[in-house]
């Protein structure tokens, strides 16, 4: 789950990590007041879960609060489209009005998993304000890492290291040292999946400010993380998507093809999404039924994937081993005779009670169903079927 | 015997709830040793046969059980693991989903110097075929016995290259499910390992995943393997920064995408498939080539 700019400079400020002077508007009249709190200047900032806010259009300088308050009104009710959002991009309905600071020089810090040894990592850079991928492709040298171990926790001299290698010495070590052990608490505390501060500014006046943040949560962590989660915007998500999660469904991800799918396992749902474009098709969505192991919760699913106005054919693709086949056989019966879904629908099923799912598809006479043989046979049929052949 | 299970392997299931009895029952049919499960609470009790105890240590001291398998829900998994480790299980497999990525960064810390080795989580579990030896969530009826090991990040997936296998009449020595998650106990080139020094198999299919770079670290070890390997990587249709229903399988940066982990495969001498639907008629074809079909 991801937080707002806002959001998060509000949890980091709560660890300590500084922030510059500012706060969340959803009126141009809020944003104009807070202008005047600023001394009359500001930044206008876009709140929406993408980068590049500023090439599109969703960052304005006001030099007074007049300006404030016109920049806020023409970025409100925008829909803001970058490369990250798609061509519909995201609706904005808050914007963060900060002070304007006087920049020096920009850094890059942040806070992630390092798979392979399993501990948080520490990435920092003097290159800030850049995409850190390219920053990374192009001068690997310029890249600094130091891994947090669980069993010490962050130490005072990794910060320190990491201080020194990007030039924040003399009188900013200190403050540098504390904001990267501050950000390294936040993460640790809030479940942190990417902790993002990009750029750390310094100042003219020699301050250190995190300019921009972004924060998401680790999903496997929301029950534990409630404060966090309440602050979830369910405007940035896709409202398919949102339908799945409020039905149980955890695992679904809506895309542009036009075959709808059903898969049991993260695995076979991606192997299917792949099988379905070596047959010549294109995947309208990636749904990992999970542990959704009764009929109903198939059915709502099928009937997520129906309602989607691109889906032209249905591949539901299970090899059961907790889940069963038979369980879910009675699922799709249920959405056939219920409407929940008008496509055709090819139906494979291996595994677990394969026999009693299979005779169940065969007795329900009065339901059409493609059937399939194997992973192959089934990414053939549902390709064909979805254009309009059998 | 495949590899880490065997005819001796006692099993003590941890999380004796709906699925951990279902798979119990299975693997007892199967001809697996399930000596104890435990729930914390229902010590004493007897369910399906299988005497339950309050902790892990008590299972292993009464049954001398050798590998547990754990069903508890994500909140709890990651104590439950650290639980049987204290216990000295040398093996703990975790089917668990869901386990928050932070305490699994505290239980891989322990696990490094651990005696004890984890497999998962979010994994399907081992099987040794020949020895019917079943610890995990995995159908019985689609294996053979034969000389192919499986290794995969996704359960689903095994059951796909198992069943294409035995389809054309490729049997299996085992399959070992790595897991899903960003952090796991196993890697795919330390399951590599095994198989590679287990006299039981003579050829392996690997099915990694975008996100990471488990898969290029697998390819290092490929490049000195004996056996050969064929590989699918799943999710070359995923778009970049959407998490595809396994944490650990998400594309950020060139390494976690699924060109670049097959490039690097094939650049280490592994068979590359890139259509799903062929993985068994590929290993067939490998097999021939070695002579050893």
């Amino acid at each position: 789950m991801k937080l707002h700019e806002y959001q998060a400079k509000e949890l980091l400020a709560q660890f300590g990590v500084p922030v510059p002077k500012g706060r969340v508007a959803r009126t141009p009249e809020e944003a104009e007041a807070i202008t005047i709190e600023l001394g009359g200047s500001s930044v206008i900032k876009a709140q929406a879960h993408t980068g590049a806010r500023g090439k599109a259009g969703g960052v304005k300088v006001a030099k007074t609060p007049e300006e404030a308050k016109a920049h806020a009104a023409a970025i409100l009710g925008m829909q803001l489209v970058t490369h990250q959002t798609g061509p519909a991009g995201l609706p904005v309905s808050a914007v963060l009005v900060e002070e304007l600071v006087d920049i020096e020089r920009e850094i890059y810090l942040s806070v992630a998993i390092d798979n392979t040894p399993g501990m948080p990592v520490i990435i920092a850079s003097a290159q800030g304000g850049m995409d850190i991928e390219e920053v990374a492709a192009n001068s690997p040298e310029a890249i600094f890492k130091q891994h947090v171990d669980p069993a010490c926790g962050f130490q005072p001299f990794q910060g320190r290291e990491l201080a020194f290698a990007i030039g924040l010495d003399g009188p900013l070590l200190g403050p540098a040292t504390q904001l990267i052990g501050n950000l390294v608490k936040a993460f640790e505390a809030s479940d942190g999946a990417i902790a993002e501060i990009n750029p750390v500014v310094v100042t003219k006046d020699g301050r250190l400010l995190a300019a921009d943040a972004k924060f998401s949560i680790d999903d496997n962590a929301e029950y534990r993380q409630a404060a966090l989660v309440g602050q979830r915007d369910r405007s940035q998500e896709d409202d398919r998507e949102l339908d799945a999660h409020d039905h149980g469904i955890q695992n679904y991800v809506a895309l542009d093809g036009d075959i709808g799918c059903l898969v049991n396992g993260a695995g076979l749902a991606m192997a299917t999404m792949d099988g379905i474009k070596f047959a010549g098709g294109e995947p309208a969505n990636f749904l990992d039924i999970g542990t959704a192991n009764n009929p109903e919760a198939i059915a709502a699913a099928l009937r997520l994937i129906g309602s989607d106005p691109k889906v032209k054919a249905v591949l539901v693709n299970i090899f059961g081993g907790l889940a069963r086949t038979d369980v879910i056989a009675e699922g799709v019966i249920l959405a056939k005779r219920e409407g929940m879904i008008s496509q055709p629908t090819v139906v494979r099923l291996s595994g677990t009670n394969v026999d009693l799912g299979n005779k169940i598809l065969d007795e329900a006479t009065d339901v059409d169903l493609i059937r399939a043989d194997g992973f192959a046979d089934g990414a053939r049929k549902v390709v064909a079927a979805s254009r309009g052949e059998k | 015997m495949s590899v880490l299970m065997n005819k001796d392997s006692r099993v003590v299931i941890q999380g004796f709830g709906g699925a951990g009895q279902r798979e119990a029952k299975t693997s007892i049919a199967y001809g697996t040793q399930v000596v104890a499960g435990v729930t914390p609470g229902r010590g004493g009790q007897t369910i399906e046969g299988v005497p339950i105890y309050n902790t892990v240590s008590e299972a292993v001291e009464k049954h001398q059980a050798n590998v547990s398998l754990i069903f508890v829900p994500a909140p709890f998994a990651a104590d439950a693991i650290l639980e049987a480790e204290r216990a000295g299980v040398p093996l703990i497999i975790c089917i668990t989903e869901g386990i928050p990525v932070l305490d699994m960064v505290k239980v891989k810390r322990v696990m490094k110097n651990s005696k004890s080795r984890l497999i998962g989580p979010n994994c399907p579990g081992v099987i040794s075929v020949a020895d019917r030896s079943r610890a995990g969530i995995m159908p019985v009826d689609v294996y053979l016995e034969g000389n192919v090991g499986v290794i995969s990040r996704s359960g689903t997936l095994v059951y796909e290259a198992v069943d294409q296998l035995s389809r054309l009449g490729i049997g299996q020595s085992g399959s070992l499910g790595v897991g899903g998650d960003p952090i796991i106990g196993t890697t795919q080139r330390e399951a590599l390992e095994l198989f590679e020094a287990d006299p039981d198999t003579a050829a392996i299919v690997l099915i990694g995943e975008i996100g990471g770079t488990a898969e290029q670290e697998a390819a290092e070890y490929i490049k000195q393997m004996k056996k050969p390997v064929v590989v699918f990587i799943g999710g070359a249709t995923a778009p970049p920064g959407r998490r595809m229903g396994h944490a650990g399988a998400i594309i950020s940066g060139a390494a976690g995408t699924a060109s670049a982990k097959q490039q690097a495969l094939r650049e280490a001498g592994a068979t590359v498939v890139e259509n799903p639907g062929d993985i068994g008629s590929t290993m067939q074809a490998v097999l021939k080539k070695h002579g050893l079909a």
